[in-house]
C-alpha cells in the first residue's frame, strides 16, 4: 500500500519534471544562434546549393513552430524513435544502446567501492574520533571534496600509468587488440572506477562519521556497552545500523553528482560510455543526441530518488507499518 | 570529578585553538591569493602569444617556480592570470545566482500560499538536474564564452540561495518586530525592504562566498572539457586541458599547479565560511566545543 503511494507520488512529480526539462531543451535549441544544418554539413555547407539546405531544414522540421517540433519529438520518443545523431550519423537509440552498458559497469563498480570504503573509513573515524587516524581520514576527505575530479584523474594517470606503468591511461582495451577480453577490460577499469569512487566517497565518509558520532552518544549504545557486548558488535550492529537510515535518502539525492562525476571521469579516461559521449555531442552541437542523453540523465535522477524512497521503507519498519514518512 | 572538569576545558581550549589556527590560515591564504591576483598582473605582462620553444617543458626551477608548459610559457604567471579569470567569473556567477535565488526565496517566503508551493516545486525540479550536464547543454547551444559560463552556473545554482532565504523569511515573519510593523500599518514592500532584507544580509553574504568555489569548479570543468572559455585564454581549466598532453610525456607540473590553484582557494573559502558561521551562531560554537 505504502509502496504504491510512494511510486504514485514520485510519478506525479516526475512526469511534469520530464516534460518541463525536455520542453526547456527545445526552447533553448530554438533560441540558439547556431544553424544546425551548417553545423551538420561543415565545410560542405559552402558548396551545397541553397535548395538542398532548405530541403534538409524542412526534413528536420527546423522552421516549424517550437510546439510543433516538440510534439513531433515527443510522439517519436513514445514510439521508441529517438531520432538520428547528426555527428555520428547513427540512430540515437543505437548510440546509446552500444554505450550505456559501459557507463553502467563503471558506475556500478564505483558505487560498490565507494560504499565499502565510505562505511568502513567513516565508522573508523567516528570510533577513533580526534585521533590521528580520524584527522588523517577527515582531512583527506575535506581536501578531496575541494579537488576537481578531472584533476584527480589526471594525477592518477600520471602516478599509475606514466610514472609506475602499472595501469593503462585510458580506453576500453589495448589499442592493438580488436576484441574485449576480461583481464584486459579489468585492467582498464581500475583507474576510472577508483577515481570515480574516490571523488564520490568523501561526502559519504564524512556523513557516516557525523552520523555514527551522533548515535554513539545515544542511550541504547551505552546500554549495549553496559551489557558487556563486544565493541565491534556495538559499533556495527547497533551504532552503524541506525546511523545509516538517513543515508539512504541522501544517496538517492546524490545521483546528479554521480552523473557529473561519470561525465568527467569518462572524458579523462576516454571511456566509451554514454556520459563521455555527452561531451562529444555538445562539442558537435548534435541536438538529437544531446537531448536524448540529457533526458536519460534526468530519468536516472528520478529513478534514483524513487529507489531511495522504496529502500527506506524496507530499511525502516516504522515507515512501512505506520506509514510515517 | 575535579580532574575530569579540567580535562574537558583543557581539550575544549585546545580544540578552539586548533580551529582558530585553521581560520587564520584560511584567511591568510585567501589574502595572499587575492593579493597575487591583483598585484602580479601589474608587474608581469602576460603576452598570450609568447611562445619560447627553447624554454619548452622545463621542470620547476628558481627561474620558473611552476615550470614551463609545452610551448615555453611560464606556468606560475599563467596560473595566476588563470586564477584571476576564474575568481572573476566565479564572483560574477555567484552574485548572479544569489540575486536570482534570493528574489525567488523572498517572494516564496513573503507571499506564501500557492506561489510558495509552486516556486519550491521549481526549485526541486532544478535540483534534480545534473548541474554540469545542464551547463554543458547551455554552453553547447550558445557559443562557448565567459557569458555562457556565468549564465549556466547562475541558472543551475540559484536554488540553494532560494531555499536559505525562504526559510529565513518564514522564521522572520513570526518575529514580534514584524508583527509590530504590520500593525503599525507598514506596506508589504516596506516590510520586505526595511525588515527582511537587513536581517537576510549575513545569510546572503555567506551564500555568495560559498557559491564562489562552486562557480569556479564549474568554470574550470567546462573549460577543461573544451566547452568553457576560448582555448587561447589563460584559465585554470584550459591550462589543465593543455597540460593533459605533456602529462602523458611525464611533465606533471603543467597540470598539477593549476589544479592546486583550484583546490587551495576552495579550501580557504570553506575555512572562512566556517568562521563566519561560527561567529554568527555562538550557541552552535559552544555545542561544538562540548
Amino acid at each position: 500500500m505504502t509502496w504504491a503511494r510512494i511510486v504514485a507520488w514520485r510519478l506525479a512529480f516526475a512526469v511534469p519534471l520530464l516534460l518541463a526539462v525536455t520542453f526547456g531543451m527545445f526552447a533553448l535549441a530554438k533560441a540558439s544562434p547556431f544553424d544546425p544544418v551548417r553545423q551538420y554539413l561543415g565545410e560542405r555547407a559552402m558548396v551545397t546549393s541553397p535548395e538542398i539546405l532548405a530541403e534538409i531544414r524542412a526534413n528536420w522540421g527546423l522552421d516549424e513552430p517550437l510546439i510543433q517540433q516538440y510534439v513531433t519529438w515527443l510522439g517519436n520518443l513514445l514510439t521508441g524513435d529517438l531520432g538520428e545523431s547528426r555527428s555520428l550519423r547513427l540512430p540515437v537509440a543505437q548510440v546509446i544502446g552500444e554505450r550505456l552498458g559501459w557507463t553502467l559497469l563503471v558506475v556500478a563498480c564505483a558505487l560498490g567501492v565507494m560504499l565499502a570504503a565510505g562505511l568502513v573509513l567513516g565508522t573508523l573515524a567516528a570510533w577513533r574520533r580526534d585521533s590521528w587516524v580520524d584527522r588523517l581520514i577527515t582531512g583527506t576527505a575535506f581536501t578531496n571534496e575541494a579537488a576537481p575530479v578531472f584533476w584527480v584523474g589526471l594525477l592518477a594517470i600520471w602516478v599509475f600509468s606514466v610514472t609506475l606503468g602499472w595501469l593503462p591511461a585510458g580506453g576500453l582495451t589495448d589499442a592493438a587488440s580488436a576484441t574485449v577480453t576480461l583481464p584486459d577490460l579489468a585492467r582498464h577499469l581500475v583507474l576510472p572506477v577508483a577515481v570515480l569512487a574516490f571523488s564520490q566517497s568523501s561526502w559519504l565518509l564524512l556523513f557516516v562519521r557525523e552520523s555514527v558520532i551522533g548515535v554513539l552518544r545515544e542511550d541504547f549504545v551505552t546500554g549495549a556497552r553496559a551489557r558487556g557486548l563486544r565493541e565491534r558488535t556495538v559499533l556495527v550492529r547497533h551504532a552503524l545500523r541506525s546511523a545509516l537510515l538517513p543515508f539512504i535518502t541522501i544517496m538517492g539525492a546524490r545521483v546528479p553528482e554521480l552523473v557529473t562525476g561519470a561525465i568527467l571521469v569518462e572524458s579523462v579516461f576516454s571511456w566509451p560510455g554514454v556520459a563521455g559521449t555527452t561531451i562529444k555531442a555538445a562539442l558537435a552541437v548534435d541536438f538529437p543526441l544531446l537531448a536524448a542523453l540529457t533526458l536519460l540523465a534526468t530519468v536516472a535522477v528520478v529513478v534514483g530518488n524513487l529507489v531511495a524512497d522504496l529502500a527506506y521503507t524496507v530499511a525502516d519498519p516504522r515507515v512501512r507499518v505506520l506509514g510515517v514518512s | 570529578m575535579e580532574s575530569a572538569t579540567t580535562q574537558t576545558t583543557g581539550s575544549a581550549r585546545e580544540a578552539r585553538g586548533r580551529r582558530g589556527g585553521r581560520y587564520r590560515l584560511a584567511f591568510a591564504t585567501l589574502a595572499v591569493l587575492v593579493a597575487a591576483v591583483v598585484v602580479v598582473p601589474l608587474i608581469v605582462q602576460l603576452d598570450q602569444q609568447l611562445v619560447d620553444l627553447r624554454a619548452a617543458g622545463l621542470p620547476p626551477s628558481p627561474a620558473h617556480p611552476f615550470g614551463t608548459d609545452e610551448v615555453g610559457r611560464d606556468v606560475l604567471v599563467r596560473s595566476i592570470y588563470g586564477l584571476r579569470v576564474s575568481l572573476l567569473i566565479g564572483l560574477v556567477a555567484a552574485v548572479a545566482g544569489v540575486t536570482v535565488g534570493g528574489l525567488v526565496g523572498l517572494v516564496a517566503g513573503a507571499v506564501g500560499g500557492i506561489a510558495d508551493r509552486l516556486l519550491m516545486r521549481v526549485v526541486d525540479g532544478f535540483n534534480s538536474l545534473p548541474h554540469l550536464l545542464f551547463g554543458i547543454f547551455i554552453v553547447a547551444l550558445f557559443a562557448p564564452s565567459a557569458t555562457a559560463v556565468v549564465v549556466s552556473v547562475a541558472v543551475t545554482h540559484w536554488t540553494t540561495a532560494a531555499r536559505i532565504v525562504r526559510s529565513e523569511v518564514l522564521s522572520l515573519r513570526g518575529r514580534p518586530f514584524v508583527d509590530a510593523a504590520i500593525s503599525g500599518g507598514s506596506s508589504r514592500f516596506r516590510i520586505v525592504v526595511r525588515h527582511f532584507l537587513p536581517n537576510l544580509a549575513p545569510q546572503l553574504l555567506l551564500a555568495t562566498v560559498l557559491m564562489v568555489p562552486h562557480a569556479i569548479w564549474h568554470e574550470t570543468a567546462l573549460s577543461f572539457l573544451g566547452l568553457g572559455l576560448p582555448a587561447h585564454l589563460a584559465s585554470l581549466g584550459n591550462m589543465i586541458n593543455d597540460g593533459q598532453r605533456s602529462l602523458l610525456a611525464g611533465d606533471w607540473w603543467s597540470s598539477l599547479f593549476p589544479g592546486l590553484l583550484i583546490l587551495v582557494p576552495t579550501l580557504a573559502v570553506s575555512g572562512v565560511a566556517q568562521y563566519v558561521r561560527d561567529r554568527a551562531n555562538p550557541r552552535w560554537r559552544s555545542e561544538l566545543v562540548l
